[in-house]
């Protein structure tokens, strides 16, 4: 059961943000981290491969300092690592990631892709769905639950009001969402496997992509404007006339807390 | 000259610091309250191969150098004082055997302390000789093959813990009242004769298990003689010379987290219309705090450096520890007046890391033991 993880590297959900004259995300400055959902992916990858057997590697569309993710997803246990980058890729919306991605697993050996989710930087959730199109797969998303059998696997689908069953062949494409699974942390041993692993590095032309379909040149979507989130409001206030436990469960439930 | 860390020891910090926040943060109050071991913080500690990590790979260990082991140990004392001392002291012991042992005590002791499983002790203090370290008179006497240990050592860590599995004693093995022959020798817990104590109730290190421990005919093969017989004393200055790089890195670890607390609680108190930030005697204290845990570091840093790249380093390790030590405390005095009467009550943090700076400043070598070892190291 060979695995290729999809990892991507966010700017540090801790820092400030803001937006550049391209009205593109300011990351000069900012420190990079694995995006955290992506965590939860490889996690989920090591796990299969412990119980099937196989290779898991680890795939990341970045610039050079994309390394320092792959090197984290090795440090869990990871064996292998592909780096796609590519000056051209700046500016690059969720299609061409989609499209660049499915390109690079196309030159690799696998029977199941893995992401996270959703990204925290632009929180699209589409790249996953992307891939399974471009390389016309099956697709399991908000996966909260994964069983992998021979030559099929099956999950957990999460809803508002539960959960469906979702089974299909592989090949497959699964995004995981947090709570699938505890990450395990990156040992000391793989620590220092990740100084030694070499990771592969591949341009857009190795993988034979049309730089003119990627980048903020072949961008299909295009930030318009923007506005500042509006400053907090005041709360709701709750009188107990001995049903406030009452009113504020209703309340939790309208916000899907509980 | 290059002050970044590369990237395998970032890679560490971050496991360290990760660690210590989802593992340790959300328990250290409670075990401080209980006086209690928190045991299952150093299994898992053992897992991810921190508590090892200082041996030699081949006996599954990590083989990191000691500037590593400072700033894992540095990580872990932010949150949490008493496993960052027991991080730095099991390195510094199970050293002994790294650097001295027998091929025999390598592969028995190596392997389980490699990967994290056991915690060995130090065994040098005892109650009539503490900076007199000399003073010791603990004995042990070579009859028919095997060492007869008599004698009582004092504020040792960690020797009575589920994963303890042994101690390093310094004991007299010959020589006169005035030339004492002292050599190191290695006690199994559970060996007959091995006496533990109750834990001391301290002020501070709440949850590191310390106490006295006695010998009475605790009877071990001559074999665990570690090192030469007679060079005991010179093998425990050297791996003390270790040791006070690690504890100047808990130093420097209780010292940022007394800076953080106190930035945290000063952006959000207000007092007379203002965050206490604003405040210019404030933002004083925070900036003397903040310079004095950033030179503490570099000179622990520096220290460990030289000791890594195999240069002489006695002074520094000594001053680092001085001066971080001394950070330490006044820091966490401060972090204390910062946060004023709140600072007094134990369901603020601050309040435990001010019970656990004083000890700094004394164990592993008093302050002025470390300005003895400076001012010979100077030529005095």
């Amino acid at each position: 059961m060979n695995i290729v993880v999809c990892i991507k590297q966010v700017p540090d959900t801790a820092a400030e943000k803001k937006l550049n004259a391209d009205l593109r995300l300011e990351r000069t400055g900012i420190e990079n981290i694995p995006n955290p959902f992506d965590e939860y992916a490889i996690e989920e990858a090591l796990k299969v491969k412990e119980a099937k057997g196989g290779t898991v590697t680890a795939l990341c569309m970045a610039p050079e300092t994309g390394k320092e993710a792959l090197r984290k997803a090795i440090a869990m246990g990871v064996e292998k690592a592909v780096l796609v980058t590519d000056p051209k890729l700046t500016g690059s919306d969720a299609w061409a990631t989609s499209y660049v991605l499915s390109q690079a697993i196309k030159k690799l050996e696998f029977d199941l892709v893995l992401f996270g989710m959703q990204s925290t930087d632009a929180t699209t959730g589409l790249v996953a769905s992307g891939v399974a199109e471009f390389l016309g797969l099956p697709q399991h998303t908000y996966t909260g639950k994964l069983d992998v059998g021979d030559g099929q696997v099956t999950s957990q689908r999460q809803t508002e009001g539960g959960y469906d069953v979702v089974n299909s062949s592989t090949p497959a494409v699964v995004a995981v969402v947090k709570g699938i699974n505890e990450p395990r942390y990156p040992s000391l041993k793989g620590i220092m496997q990740a100084k030694r692993t070499e990771i592969t590095v591949w341009s857009l032309s190795d993988i034979g992509v049309d730089p003119s379909e990627v980048g903020t040149a072949g961008a299909k979507e295009k930030v318009v404007s923007f506005s500042p989130r509006e400053p907090r409001k005041g709360g709701q206030v709750v009188q107990d006339e001995g049903d406030a436990a009452t009113k504020i469960a209703e309340f939790l439930t309208f916000k899907k807390v509980l | 000259m290059d002050f970044d860390l590369t990237p395998e020891q970032q890679a560490l910090r971050q496991l360290a610091r990760d660690f210590a926040q989802k593992e340790i943060a959300p328990v250290a109050a409670e075990y401080d309250e209980r006086e209690e071991f928190p045991l299952p913080v150093f299994r898992k500690l053992g897992e991810v191969g921190i508590l090892g990590m200082v041996f030699p790979p081949e006996y599954g260990g990590g083989g990191s150098d000691l500037l590593s082991l400072a700033i894992v140990t540095e990580e872990l004392s932010v949150v949490d004082v008493p496993v960052g001392v027991s991080e730095s002291v099991n390195g510094m012991v199970g050293s002994i055997i790294t650097f001295f042992g027998t091929q025999q005590q390598k592969e028995e002791w190596l392997r389980p302390l490699g990967k994290g499983r056991i915690l060995c002790s130090f065994g040098l203090t005892e109650p009539g000789a503490g900076s007199d370290s000399m003073a010791l008179s603990t004995r042990a006497d070579l009859e028919d093959g095997n060492w007869v240990i008599n004698g009582t050592k004092s504020f040792i860590t960690h020797a009575g813990t589920p994963m303890s599995g042994l101690i390093i004693i310094a004991a007299v093995t010959g020589g006169s009242k005035e030339r004492k022959e002292i050599s190191c020798i290695l006690v199994p817990n559970g060996t007959p004769g091995y006496n533990l104590a109750r834990p001391y109730r301290k002020v501070g290190w709440r949850s590191s298990d310390t106490r006295e421990i006695s010998f009475a005919d605790c009877t071990v093969p001559e074999s665990n003689l570690v090192g030469q017989r007679g060079k005991g004393f010179h093998q425990f200055m050297t791996v003390l010379d270790w040791g006070r790089i690690g504890i100047g890195a808990v130093a420097v670890g209780l010292a940022r987290g007394c800076l953080e607390l106190s930035l945290q609680h000063a952006q959000n108190r207000v007092q007379f219309g203002v965050t206490l930030c604003k405040h210019q005697a404030i933002q004083f204290k925070l900036a003397e705090m903040a310079t004095n845990v950033e030179a503490a570091r570099m000179m622990v840093h520096k220290a460990a450096y030289l000791q890594t790249v195999g240069r002489p380093f006695v002074k520094e390790s000594s001053m680092a520890k001085l001066f971080a030590s001394e950070v330490a405390v006044k820091t966490a005095e401060e972090g204390v007046q910062i946060h004023g009467g709140y600072g007094y009550i134990e369901e603020y943090p601050i309040a435990r890391l001010y019970r656990n700076s004083k000890i700094l400043t004394i164990g592993e070598g008093t302050s002025e033991v470390q300005k003895m070892v400076i001012a010979r190291q100077l030529g005095c």
